[in-house]
């Protein structure tokens, strides 16, 4: 597409689009409108804010980029998010050039609240169109918006579209080709004494910064908004932002001016934007006719209600991991089957040696031991998905956020960290959704302390041999027991984060309940298939390393023995367990078991297959066959090496450590950086460490054995 | 004067069904502003829709839309009842 310049009569020309608006806009709807599928998903640099690109055709031979911003109710810089966005209006970001057009995607249903951002963008002096969706619902509210006049009002062309409908999509897009004009008068003015004193530093921004005066204006407006920030984290303010103390000094005698006069600067520009904006809409709504029964509200009674609202949620949680948990096992047992027929084949066509050993062993059943996860994940996705399209997400967190703002959490962290409970991969993907960067973290650090499904097996074998003549219900119970256990250290660890590492002012919980609406399939397909890829593509090198990384510390050094228990042994896995004996001697392992913690860091149901390796039972033995030889391993002295307080010690062991490097590498892409992996791995090895010893020393000191 | 005014309470006060406009924000914080973004000013009207099941957050209707706040957050907004 090199002949873009062919178009000169355009004027302007347009070659980025920007997509801005508030959450629950529709905006990514319009998006995928937009772009079809012409789209990618990467990070802006630097921070873990995602950026979701594509192209849009808007003519032949014209395509022009879009990015869609995310989708902030402010331009304030209080978030990451926030502050992305403002970067990318501003043109500030190195990979991505100023906007030449900003789409404003609005709510029209709610329009009042909507027009804030708009009006704040306005102030940065892009061209701008506004796209007034979900018109749809206007209707349904008995209103009537007239567009024509709200679009003279404003000082901005608005084409009213339905996206998921797609309707006044093609309107939309000819307005873009035919070019977009900047064309804006603030409408909205302060105190006269406020006006004159923005002014002021408007004039020494484009002075001292060179900015210019569109950005020089919102920058004063952000300025003068800080407060009591700029007192504290002066440092840090001058370094994001590059102010001159002189500059800052001077902000200083502005601010205590304000102070002597007893004027509001902080919240005068919120307000007068608000009162401008309810001035305008006065004209250009009026009510049509009398609003029907509200669905929202209908819905809401139900399913906020104090008794049904517990038994829906219940039911929905229990529902999706019903879901997870059968129907997820079919492609799974495919996915399962379809790896080992590559092992047989791969087998067949390499020469029996090191090569095939790597391949089969190393790699395939390295990777296929971590794609297997791939349905779980999907169904997810798929959940998350809806509950977040359909607006019921918002009210999980609303039910749920006193219970977990007693380990200093946010509501929205409660899905996550359920999710978690399947695979703490998309529950830390999902970990998104919570606006604070710290809240977030925590959410993170913590999400894989709950048991996900990889633990079962292990969980399961343990309780094996730990109790072979119990009964059903008691190995549920213990089973819970390991559930709850991991659901206690994760609140305690979280309330321990919240307290000390990732202290954070309080932050606000302000959160939309948005009107339930139906859920778009496609940006539902669309972003289970996008998490997916990120989890594979990334995840995936990751995994593919370490799996050859771990075949080889099994493999070699090569031992002449043809006995597999004996080759291990010998082997760098074998020397590494014997090495840590003394370490995790304390917890009642020995090298054995040290071997098979080795192996489980790639994942943690390896260690059942590494176990029945050390154990020479072969690979797929039957659970029984391993159980019987737990049974009868010994220490050198004769003693028993799987007794219960064993058995007990390694699935405390198995709640608490970390060992599953997707996680490790989802985690690294979640927060851009080594640190936090690094620092979540060595808490919970150690807390892992910690618990074990307490229930080996301590089970010991009450007369278990 | 508002501030003699009998009926100003506390938006967390508030039983569910009844309405009024904000006052003012007792406390001045920084999280005001964010607050006052969401469109919840003072002067605009304001109705508590409901208590979550736990009795926190509430949820309040604003600027035609469903907001939830935190009582502790309600706790600082001060409300005129209406009439």
């Amino acid at each position: 597409m090199s002949s873009v310049n062919t178009s000169t009569q355009q004027e302007p020309t347009i070659r980025t689009i920007v997509l801005a608006g508030n959450p629950n806009s529709g905006k990514t709807t319009l998006f995928n409108a937009f772009t079809k599928l012409r789209q990618k998903v990467g990070n802006y640099p630097g921070v873990t804010v995602e950026k979701k690109s594509g192209t849009l055709v808007l003519a032949k031979d014209r395509v022009v980029n879009v990015i869609d911003l995310p989708g902030t109710y402010s331009l304030a810089v209080r978030s990451p998010d926030e502050q992305i966005a403002r970067d990318v209006l501003l043109g500030k970001l190195s990979d991505t050039p100023r906007p030449d057009v900003v789409v404003c995607v609005v709510d029209a249903g709610n329009l009042e609240r909507n027009l804030y951002l708009v009006s704040q963008i306005q102030d940065l002096g892009l061209p701008m169109v506004i796209a007034l969706n979900m018109m749809d619902e206007v209707e349904r509210q008995g209103r009537e918006i007239d567009v024509a006049k709200l679009s003279k009002r404003l000082g901005v062309p608005i084409i009213p579209t339905i996206a998921n409908q797609n309707k006044g999509i093609d309107e939309l897009t000819d307005l873009l080709a035919n070019g977009v004009k900047a064309q804006y008068q603030r409408g909205w003015r302060m105190a006269p004494d406020l006006e004159e004193e923005v002014e002021h530093l408007v004039r020494l921004l484009v002075n001292h910064e060179k900015m210019h005066q569109q950005e020089a204006f919102a920058e004063a407006l952000v300025l003068l908004s800080l407060g009591q920030k700029l007192k504290n984290e002066e440092k840090a303010i001058s370094a994001k932002r590059f102010y001159k103390e002189e500059l800052i000094s001077q902000i200083k005698v502005i601010q205590e001016r304000f102070k002597a006069k007893g004027l509001r600067a902080r919240t005068a520009a919120i307000e007068a934007r608000y009162d401008w904006i309810k001035v305008v809409l006065k004209d250009c709504i009026r009510d049509k006719h009398k609003k029907g029964p509200d669905l929202t509200d209908q819905l809401d009674a139900v399913l906020t209600h104090k008794f049904w609202g517990w038994i829906c949620f219940l039911g929905i949680m229990a529902f999706m991991f019903y879901m997870i948990f059968t129907i997820a096992t079919y492609p799974m047992d495919w996915i399962d089957f379809g790896f080992s027929k590559l092992g047989e084949w791969a087998s067949a066509i390499i020469p029996e040696g090191v090569l095939r050993d790597l391949v089969v062993n190393g790699i395939i059943a390295g990777v296929g031991g971590v794609v297997i996860f791939l349905p779980q994940i999907l169904i997810l996705f798929l959940f998350i998905g809806l509950l977040q399209d359909t607006g019921y997400m918002a009210r999980a967190a609303f039910i749920m956020d006193r219970v977990m703002s007693k380990v200093g959490l946010h509501g929205k962290s409660f899905i996550p960290l359920l999710s978690s409970f399947a695979c703490a991969i998309p529950g830390i993907m999902s970990a998104r959704t919570i606006e604070s960067p710290k809240d977030r973290l925590v959410t993170v650090m913590v999400a894989p302390l709950m048991s996900c499904s990889a633990r079962l097996p292990v969980y399961a074998i343990m309780i094996a041999v730990l109790m072979p003549a119990a009964t059903s219900f008691q190995k549920a119970g213990i089973m819970l027991l390991m559930y709850l256990i991991g659901i206690i250290g994760a609140c305690a660890m979280a309330a321990l984060f919240k307290k000390t590492l990732l202290r954070s002012q309080k932050p606000v919980f302000i959160m939309e309940l948005p009107p339930y609406r139906l859920p778009s399939w496609k940006a539902v397909v669309i972003h289970m298939w996008e998490r997916s890829k990120l989890f594979l593509k990334r995840a995936g090198t990751f995994i593919l390393a370490m799996s050859i990384v771990l075949w080889a510390l099994m493999s070699y050094p090569k031992h002449s023995v043809e006995d597999t228990s004996e080759a291990v042994k010998h082997s760098f896995a074998g020397q590494m367990g014997s090495l840590i004996e003394p370490v995790i001697k304390p917890l009642g392992y020995d090298w054995r078991i040290g071997i098979g913690l080795i192996g489980s860091f790639a994942a943690r149901e390896v260690f059942v297959s590494t176990m029945s390796i050390v154990f020479n039972v072969g690979e797929d033995a039957k659970e029984e066959t391993l159980r019987e030889s737990f049974q009868s391993a010994a220490w050198p002295d004769g003693r028993p090496l799987f007794t219960p307080l064993v058995c007990l010690s390694l699935m405390v062991f198995y709640i608490f450590a970390l060992q599953c490097v997707s996680t490790i590498a989802v985690v690294y892409r979640e927060t851009n950086s080594w640190q936090w992996p690094l620092f979540q791995f060595v808490y919970m090895a150690i807390l892992a460490y910690l618990a074990s010893l307490v229930v080996y020393q301590g089970g010991r000191l009450i007369g278990f054995y | 004067m508002p501030e003699n005014n009998p009926k100003t309470i506390l938006l967390s006060q508030m039983s569910v069904g009844q309405k009024g406009v904000i006052h003012e924000f007792a406390v001045e914080s920084d999280d005001c502003e964010q607050i006052e973004e969401m469109g919840v000013t003072p002067g605009e009207a304001v109705e508590v829709v409901r208590y979550a099941p736990l009795g926190d957050p509430i949820e309040i209707k604003v600027r035609g839309y469903l907001l939830s706040l935190r009582k502790e957050e309600a706790d600082r907004i001060e409300v005129r009842l209406s009439a």
